[in-house]
């Protein structure tokens, strides 16, 4: 599915064609087998076998065809979905599984692609490579075999031309042979693109989403967006308030104590009024600090004023270790979508710190194709994953929420690319 | 001294005003928005701004702005500029052109009116006020492998206080030491770091901010 489309000449493209129709059919091989185990462990539901079998073998088809699906997109530059229903979250028993793979529709429509497919794939993409190879059988009759082939008795066409008795003598049919040869390599070797796009076609139609599964997929993904943002909201909003209670507004309370305090000694004692005045204003200069802080956290100021360009910025020169940062947006996304991808960078930079043993990270942001793309790159040991509870698996929530996505590459001994893409309109800078 | 101000709650510029006038300077302009403040700056012209950063009519780093656009068209205008944040991207921006007379302090420093107005001064004269959280966190983040980590605690306070822009005399009285003490703590300080020493404050404050900076 992420099979990159590398641009190819016209000449690499037809030359390519006709092999990849080949490799394309042979898959037909495994698809076949397949569709009989299927086949098979389906009759055998009745015996209760079937309910352990056809999970199984559900999910090696949805392998294979995972494969069909990458092959297509890369080949014919149609872009295959998959469309099957994703994993519950919490584990399930057998029984369970065997309904959900028979419940969904995909499951069925993958059945009809393993028995239809080993014959479209002959009528489209393998044809070039067939046209091919007939031609080149051609030539090999004229350059012979089909003399050999008419002196021992042999009685057998090449398209219009007869190959028996005499062939070999015929300089006129041999030449036809090679003609009719050639036009057959022309005819391969012209269509093999359009082949594999028709080809492409037909994928789609049956091994990509349909509309109402579509949709489906797509209404599940924002209800479990949409649960995670209002929980991640109502979260932050408790935290808020709890700041507030235990911090600016238990120091402005102490604050109206000590003013009262200092009112009654004012006249009596001024030199403890005094203590108590200084001791004011430190408290208020303490209030001013966590309210500063806890305004930090909610919504950062240079992100106000500057957008998540210079806002990263800010991070890093704030930031223990050596950050480098290079950006590339020409506006600014919609405040939302910035203040994710701020706090998804500031939490990255904050887990190269603490868990990767970092010295040096770099920050990459620019904005192509609609979409804005981060990149976090750390020297750090690697060996990171989005389970071990580093709140990578938090930042990717919370910018699933905005149709983001985080992917994470971490082999051990580093380093750890973090690259996150959040789809996104620019406004047009201020000036 | 001729004083141009900018600050948009009106509440906090009455007082300010009140407070410079109380302590003899001549408020030449007090505005409450970033065009209004860079027209100030530029027909004024006066010896020192004092300019809040977030002002109208975007309430974004507006002052900030307005500041840096005068500071173009007159080098070294004298700057103090106000925030109820200190960001240490806004502080190298101001700092940028090095040519000093410029000041980035907390709004809450303006509740110790001694120190404020010694700042305002200091900015005036061509010197440097940098609020101690930019600093801190400045010489907090130097302290991993970099030579800042090499000073002695009592040496990290005085550089703390150096790069504020407080002269040895101001230094020697915050920690309670005499003149000659701060003296051979800069002297060290200055041999640790490798920088070129320097006795006109300003140029010492600069060096030090440009070597914390780097």
């Amino acid at each position: 599915m992420n099979g990159e489309v590398v641009a190819e000449t016209w000449l690499q493209q037809r030359v390519r064609a006709p092999w990849r129709g080949f490799r394309l059919a042979l898959l037909s091989i495994p698809a076949v087998v397949l569709s009989c185990a299927l086949l098979t462990s389906m009759s055998l539901i009745g015996l209760g076998i079937g309910i352990v079998l056809v999970p199984v073998v559900a999910v090696a088809v949805r392998g294979l065809l995972d494969l069909y699906r990458d092959l297509i997109t890369r080949w014919t530059g149609t872009e295959i979905e998959r469309p099957y229903l994703p994993d519950p979250p919490e584990p399930e028993n057998v029984w369970q599984r065997f309904a959900r793979l028979m419940a969904d529709p995909a499951t069925w429509r993958d059945l009809l692609w393993l028995f239809a497919d080993p014959v479209v794939v002959l009528l489209t993409a393998a044809l070039p490579f067939y046209l091919m190879l007939y031609g080149v059988w051609g030539w090999v009759l004229a350059a012979g075999v089909g003399g050999i082939i008419g002196d021992h008795g042999g009685n057998d066409y090449y398209t219009f031309v007869h190959v028996g008795a005499g062939y070999g003598e015929n300089t006129a049919l041999r030449a036809t042979t090679a003609v009719v040869g050639v036009l057959f390599l022309i005819g391969g070797f012209l269509s093999g693109p359009a082949m594999l796009r028709t080809y492409g076609g037909w994928g789609r139609t049956l091994l990509g989403p349909t509309e109402r599964s579509r949709l489906a997929l797509r209404v599940r993904h924002l209800t479990e967006t949409r649960s995670d943002a209002v929980d991640a909201s109502a979260a932050e909003l408790r935290r808020i308030e709890r700041d507030l209670h235990d911090g600016a507004q238990a120091r402005l309370v102490a604050m109206g104590m000590s003013l009262g305090a200092i009112e009654h000694l004012l006249d009596r004692d001024p030199e403890r009024a005094r203590a108590l005045l200084a001791q004011t204003r430190e408290s208020s200069a303490k209030a001013l600090h966590e309210l500063r802080d806890l305004v930090r956290g909610i919504h950062p100021p240079v992100l106000a004023d500057r957008g998540v360009g210079d806002a990263v910025r800010a991070l890093a020169l704030d930031h223990p270790l050596d950050v480098e940062v290079a950006v590339d947006l020409p506006g600014r996304p919609d405040a939302p979508v910035e203040s994710a991808a701020y706090f998804a960078v500031s939490e990255i930079l904050t887990n190269a710190a603490k868990h990767a043993g970092a010295a040096r990270v770099w920050v990459d942001m620019r904005y192509t194709g609609g979409m804005l793309r981060i990149s976090v790159t750390d020297d750090g040991h690697g060996g990171a994953s989005l389970e071990n509870g580093t709140g990578l698996r938090g930042i990717e929530r919370r910018i699933a929420t905005f149709d983001g996505v985080l992917a994470l590459n971490s082999p051990p001994g580093g380093p750890t690319i973090v690259t996150l893409e959040l789809p996104c309109a620019l406004s047009s800078p201020k000036i | 001294m001729r004083v141009v101000l900018a600050e948009d709650l009106a509440l906090l510029r009455e007082g300010l005003v009140s407070l410079l006038e109380s302590h003899g300077f001549e408020i030449a302009a007090a505005v409450d928005n970033g065009p209004a403040l860079l027209k100030a700056l530029l027909d004024h012209r006066p010896d020192v701004a004092v300019v809040d950063v977030r002002l109208p009519p975007s309430f974004t780093d507006e002052g900030l702005q307005a500041a840096l656009a005068a500071r173009r068209e007159v080098p070294g205008l004298p700057v103090l500029v106000l925030s109820q944040y200190v960001e240490q991207l806004y502080a190298r921006e101001l700092l940028a052109d090095g040519t000093g007379g410029i000041g980035y302090l907390l709004k809450d420093r303006v509740f110790d009116t001694a120190q404020f107005v010694d700042a305002v001064r200091r900015v005036a004269a061509g010197g440097t006020a940098m609020d101690p959280e930019v600093i801190s966190r400045l010489v907090a983040r130097g302290a991993r492998d970099h030579p800042v980590g090499r000073l002695t605690p009592r040496e990290k306070e005085v550089l703390e206080l150096m790069a504020q822009g407080r002269s040895n005399a101001a230094i020697a009285q915050a920690l309670v030491v005499t003149e000659r003490a701060v003296a051979k703590h800069t002297a060290n300080i200055f041999a640790k770091l490798d920088l070129a020493v320097s006795d006109d404050d300003n140029r010492r404050v600069l060096a030090v901010l440009a070597y914390l900076n780097a």
